[in-house]
């Protein structure tokens, strides 16, 4: 070695874009990955490109995580989103790099769509322990009853998240599911997943159970119909199909009566509204008897 | 069922006076205000199942009167629509009032083209449907606070399809919400209990109701395809089979239509050990033999814990003999008929295959009436999961027991269904009851009930029972544009 070595510019470590699934970062079990591009057509990275048996080893890991989330107490939801928020901030050099990348922005613009995305996360950690108490209560029977009607988790959620949007939008359409309780298995944006799959890293260090969300790359529609079918998927937010493909993965999801939400036309700067926490909600009703405190001292 | 021992309980009968209602020896649909023949002058007779006497002709409705019902509804909507809730309201408290004046007819009229008891549609259908008109009524000028954001708009023309168990009350569960929102209606009542609907139409004119903001399609399936399927249409809500829900989720889908299903049931009757055995046995009586089980949250699956099963089954198998099964309109009855042979056969195979399939089949001495479909109050021992009884909603009088030991056990077999509808816990202990309601995935769950409905409680189902839910604050949800 000589000592007049010529100073060269460092050679960059790139990363190997994962999926993520039950807390872990898998490779697609098909070995495929598709190259994804910058808006100008520049290469930035091979990504997996999922299968068929990706999807539904995710529905597996998001059903396992299902009962232990949905059974957390709202307050520790809220504190783990919470946390997420406080992860995204510590990367938020690279999401802007990544969006602006994605969606051809120039960094400011790129910096406004990840400052909101953040915001909206700390919005939903919020609501985790207050959604209960707006869409809940007690319903004033004609009788001797008491009844409480109660919001709970629908259960795994498959969400095609927004094409154009990769990372505000995906955090619009992600963080209401987890919020009440869902699990998540994600679909993408399918031309700009990078955002989506970093996403993934920050949920694994950030308190939140492998398996309460999902990430999976690749090609919407391919991905998206056997999870429209799957039979232990309870809901599906279309938001990230065609009209085309909107319909047909609405018609499978009839199969088992998967709460639907359609595709429409969202500014995510807007504020969310509710609508996303509610639409993959239930409601329980649960009654007793009052009883009396006559001398019979029941009154079944 | 009369045995020797029951003596006691022999009763002379009771029967309500059938003059109190005037049925028309024909009907025709109530389109835009009028009665008026079906475009294709098809008509259908709507027979007493418990008699199989023909009660009326009703006109048939086609795809042109569907075509011709939402365009009156469509033109009525704009009207209707912008008048203030205030308005709107006064309507629904003046139809909520009718129902009242007019329920011993409307009881009566509902006994003969249903066949459930007299003491149920007296007692439970018709005070609940004006209590859901009166409740109803009243939203429709606080929308702005029922939490759907300022101004809540209505949806349009709304498509709804109904079943033939509680025919004016789940007429009630339709239409009250969607008036109160603003709402028009296209009504298609159940082909075997098409009056009371009809009778409702002619409420609406004596509520002065304007024309066009409820009409009424008697038909059959596809007339009621034809509503849902209908272009013009922007909401569909549908109560009846989880089959014919699915079918109607792949029709709406891909259009921009709001739609709600209130599916069928397997509900779980869950007795723990603690439970007081009496009031539980009255439970699982009202859970699974009111309305003769064609209730979508019956509860049809007992199950007990495994202690005290011997003791429990003696006292309900006590309960059922003293059932008085027969004439609906008499005061004393209380297992009415069958709605229809169609269901009498269903209820029957069914029946066959859970002896077929080795569970053990037991019902009291029962005499069954020569004429019209009867079925006695049956039940199964030695129920397993696997068992199509365990499985498949049958939608009549039938119970099938199944055991288990700990209170985990108890849920995963009560949650172990494609549905989610209902389900009853018995016992003494609040904390269990508690730990249990939150486990079962189900929308509606009784503690030491059962069977009991109100107003302002929303109720639907989890799971393949469907979604939306009908009822209380939640209800209005259905009717709105709120995503």
């Amino acid at each position: 070695m000589s000592d007049k070595t010529e100073k060269t510019e460092r050679l960059s470590v790139f990363k190997t874009y994962k999926l993520y699934v039950g807390g872990k970062f898998p490779r697609s079990e098909s070995g495929r990955v598709y190259e994804v591009t910058d808006s100008k057509g520049k290469w930035l990275a091979n990504a997996p490109q999922s299968s068929r048996k990706d999807a539904r080893d995710a529905v597996v890991a998001a059903r396992k995580a299902f009962g232990g989330w949905a059974g957390a107490t709202a307050y520790l939801r809220g504190q783990i989103l919470y946390r997420v928020a406080e992860m995204l901030e510590g990367r938020r050099d690279q999401f802007v790099r990544e969006v602006a990348d994605a969606e051809g922005l120039s960094k400011s613009k790129a910096a406004l769509q990840v400052d909101a995305a953040i915001d909206r996360w700390v919005w939903y950690a919020g609501w985790t322990d207050k959604i209960a108490q707006v869409v809940g209560g007690g319903n004033p029977v004609a009788g001797p009853f008491f009844n409480l009607s109660t919001p709970e988790p629908t259960g795994v959620v498959a969400v095609l998240a927004p094409q154009e949007s990769s990372f505000l939008g995906l955090v619009s359409v992600i963080a209401p599911v987890i919020a009440t309780g869902n699990t998540a298995v994600v679909i993408a944006s399918e031309q700009s997943p990078l955002p989506a799959l970093s996403l993934g890293e920050v949920l694994a260090t950030s308190d939140l159970p492998g398996g309460v969300v999902n990430v999976l790359s690749g090609r919407t529609a391919e991905i998206a119909a056997p999870l429209a079918a799957h039979q232990d998927v309870n809901a599906i937010d279309l938001t990230g199909a065609d009209e085309v493909l909107a319909k047909e993965l609405e018609i499978a999801a009839a199969d088992n009566l998967k709460r639907v939400v359609r595709p429409q036309a969202v500014d995510y700067f807007g504020p969310p509204g509710i609508e996303r926490l509610t639409a993959f909600l239930e409601t329980k009703t649960v009654w007793h008897p009052t009883g009396s405190l006559g001398a019979s001292g029941s009154s079944y | 069922m009369a045995s020797p021992k029951a003596s006691a309980f022999e009763y002379a009968p009771a029967p309500e006076s059938r003059s109190v209602v005037d049925i028309a020896p024909s009907y025709g649909l109530f389109i835009d205000g009028e009665f008026t023949e079906a475009a294709d002058g098809r008509v259908f007779k709507s027979i007493s199942p418990s008699t199989e006497e023909v009660l009326s002709e009703v006109a048939q409705a086609g795809e042109a009167d569907v075509d011709r019902a939402v365009r009156a509804a469509r033109k009525a909507f704009e009207k209707w629509s912008a008048l203030p809730g205030s308005e709107r309201a006064k309507y629904l408290f003046r139809i909520a009032r009718i129902v009242q004046e007019r329920s011993r007819e409307l009881a009566v009229l509902e006994t003969l083209d249903n066949g459930k008891p007299i003491k149920e549609t007296r007692d439970a259908d018709l005070p609940l449907v004006a209590a859901h008109f009166f409740y109803y009524a009243g939203w429709a000028d606080k929308l702005d606070h029922a939490g759907f954001g300022p101004s809540p708009k209505p949806l349009g023309v709304a498509g709804q399809v109904i079943p033939w168990n509680f025919p004016l009350l789940m007429l009630a569960w339709k239409i009250a919400p969607a008036l109160a929102t603003g709402n028009t209606v296209v009504l298609k009542p159940a082909e075997t209990t098409p009056l009371s609907a009809l009778f409702f139409a002619d409420i609406c004119r004596q509520a002065g109701l304007p024309r066009g903001v409820v009409n009424v399609l008697p038909g059959y399936g596809d007339t009621g395809a034809a509503v849902v399927a209908h272009p013009d249409v922007n909401k569909v809500a549908f109560t009846g089979s989880t089959a014919v829900g699915k079918e109607i989720a792949r029709t709406v889908a891909g259009t921009r239509k709001k739609l709600t299903l209130e599916l069928g049931g397997k509900g779980a009757n869950i007795v723990f050990d603690d439970a007081p055995v009496d009031q539980a046995v009255e439970g699982i009586v009202t859970g699974i033999f009111f309305n003769q089980g064609q209730v979508c949250c019956a509860g049809s699956r007992l199950l007990v814990q495994e202690s005290i099963h011997d003791e429990l089954l003696d006292s309900l198998k006590r309960r059922l003999s003293t059932l008085r099964l027969g004439d609906p309109l008499d005061k004393n009855t209380d297992i009415g008929a069958i709605n229809s042979a169609e269901q009498l056969a269903r209820i029957t195979a069914l029946a066959e295959q859970g002896e077929a399939e080795g569970a053990e089949r037991w019902s009291p001495a029962c005499e069954l009436p020569s004429s019209g479909y009867w079925f006695a109050p049956t039940l199964f021992t030695n129920v397993t999961q696997a068992h199509t009884i365990a499985r498949d909603e049958i939608f009549g009088p039938v119970l099938s027991v199944l055991t288990f030991r700990t209170p985990e056990e108890a849920v995963a077999k009560a949650n172990n269904t494609q549905y989610g509808l209902s389900a009853g816990i018995w016992t003494e202990k609040g904390s269990r009851i508690l730990a249990v309601a939150n486990k079962l995935r189900a929308g509606v769950v009784w503690s030491n009930t059962f069977n009991k409905f109100d107003p302002t409680s929303p109720f639907g189902g989890y799971k393949e029972s469907g979604f939306g839910r009908e009822g209380g604050r939640h209800g209005l949800e259905a009717y709105l544009d709120v995503r």
